[in-house]
């Protein structure tokens, strides 16, 4: 699973336009073998954006009908960042239930989980997997795959806010010493010796190659000193 | 007890609110001298508490204000990377598995108890939401007052006086914090369970 996520998050790293991240959508639905995934990003100035696979009558009359204003994981997930179990959330009332109730019969599964993101300038998205499945399968499926999803969802998240902002991204700059610390591994360095070096402790170098992973849309530290290399933003 | 609250939750809970704001009032201008905004209810606030931040809130006996701090993801906007990214190897630090701790603050009445409760409690949230780390921006002598209470950071930078650190969350270091409180692991995520509910999302450090 993590080396096909890794080819999917490459080639979404790799796109030039935001219809990429349609198919990356369905892409790691597929991956997942989820019945559905949403991503719903909301700028500070209201410009929206989603990338969605619910079927479309399903997303008309969802606008239609204003479903977000009675959506419990509208209701939840649009404040605060704490990720969400839709099982958690209050469907008691009339007009969720049968918000719920459209939405099975509309292709739904009848579990979800909703991951908030906070992007910089105010902006902020929701991250949702939706799937149809027993609580238990639903309960091994999140303990196994949220991290992961976790990682996804952000990963996402950034490559639509730099595809949507005219090809530049202060914010996914590399630092000084971000750049310094994947140098270092990029010579072969271990993180013992690069720590050692940049006089640092090695808790302080692990963040420093974290920070820069998550900038360059890497999975891991492998992936971002290759990835680093290839866009020529560190050199040997 | 420890209360999880984020700004959306604080109307629900007006009192405690308040004796945050003015307790920050308190501490941040009156005892520190630092150039705050203070609002006409005495109250101090800043840009960061309009981004519907997670607030950490340890009550006294009587259900007050005693001390508390405030939560950001680092992928969105944060203190250090808006104002101290000298501090941090020149640029902001994002991730998802770090976010930002500010305004840790204790009321002029609490007992040396309040701060361990809160870094107990911050160490809560880093479990429970599979965080890796924390950073903080802080007055650097502050160094030895979280070395005393068990939980030492890592410095970052240190400039004019003011520190950013780095706090790494672990199973071990959360065992030293539970003891030093005096509160049961079992205790402490029942109270963030309460305010949050359960979060499948711990991993292994």
């Amino acid at each position: 699973m993590a080396r096909k996520l890794d080819d999917l998050l490459e080639r979404l790293g790799d796109a030039t336009d935001l219809s990429a991240l349609d198919s990356a959508v369905f892409d790691l639905r597929d991956r997942y073998d989820v019945e559905h995934l949403v991503y719903h990003s909301v700028k500070s100035s209201g410009d929206q954006w989603a990338a969605l696979t619910y079927p479309q009558p399903w997303v008309d009359a969802y606008v239609e009908n204003n479903f977000q204003t009675i959506d419990p994981v509208v209701l939840s997930c649009f404040r605060g960042f704490t990720p969400v179990d839709w099982k958690r959330l209050d469907w008691s009332s009339r007009p969720a239930r049968a918000l719920f109730g459209e939405g099975i019969a509309n292709g739904l599964g009848n579990q979800g989980f909703s991951l908030p993101i906070r992007g910089p300038s105010g902006q902020f998205a929701l991250f949702t997997v939706n799937h149809r499945s027993g609580d238990d399968t639903w309960g091994k499926f999140t303990r196994g795959y949220m991290h992961d999803l976790l990682l996804a969802a952000h990963f996402v998240n950034e490559r639509a806010l730099a595809l949507d902002g005219e090809g530049h991204a202060p914010h996914q700059a590399l630092s000084p010493r971000e750049t310094d610390a994947l140098t270092l591994l990029a010579a072969g360095k271990s993180r013992a010796q690069a720590a050692e070096r940049l006089k640092i402790s090695e808790h302080t170098l692990r963040v420093y190659i974290e920070s820069a992973r998550f900038k360059l849309g890497a999975l891991n530290t492998t992936h971002a000193v290759a990835n680093a290399l290839s866009r020529g933003l560190i050199c040997l | 007890m420890i209360r999880y609250l984020y700004a959306s939750d604080l109307d629900r809970n007006g009192a405690l609110a308040a004796g945050m704001f003015r307790d920050r009032t308190a501490q941040f201008r009156d005892r520190m001298g630092w150039d705050v905004d203070v609002d006409a209810l005495g109250w101090e606030t800043d840009a960061y508490d309009r981004l519907d931040p997670l607030y950490v809130i340890a009550e006294d006996h009587r259900g007050r204000h005693a001390g508390s701090l405030r939560f950001l993801p680092t992928t969105g906007d944060t203190m250090l990377g808006d104002v101290f990214p000298h501090l941090t190897g020149g640029g902001p630090i994002r991730s998802p598995l770090i976010w930002e701790c500010t305004r840790f603050c204790l009321s002029p009445t609490a007992d040396a108890g309040v701060a361990r409760r809160l870094l107990l409690a911050a160490s809560e949230v880093g479990l429970a939401m599979g965080l890796r780390h924390s950073v903080a921006v802080f007055d650097a002598p502050m160094v030895r007052v979280y070395r005393r209470l068990g939980w030492q950071p890592d410095i970052l930078g240190t400039d004019a006086g003011i520190s950013a650190g780095l706090w790494t969350f672990s199973d071990a270091v959360h065992d030293g914090l539970c003891d030093r409180a005096g509160i049961s692991p079992q205790q402490s995520r029942a109270w963030l369970e309460a305010d949050l509910g359960h979060l499948p999302l711990a991993v292994g450090a």
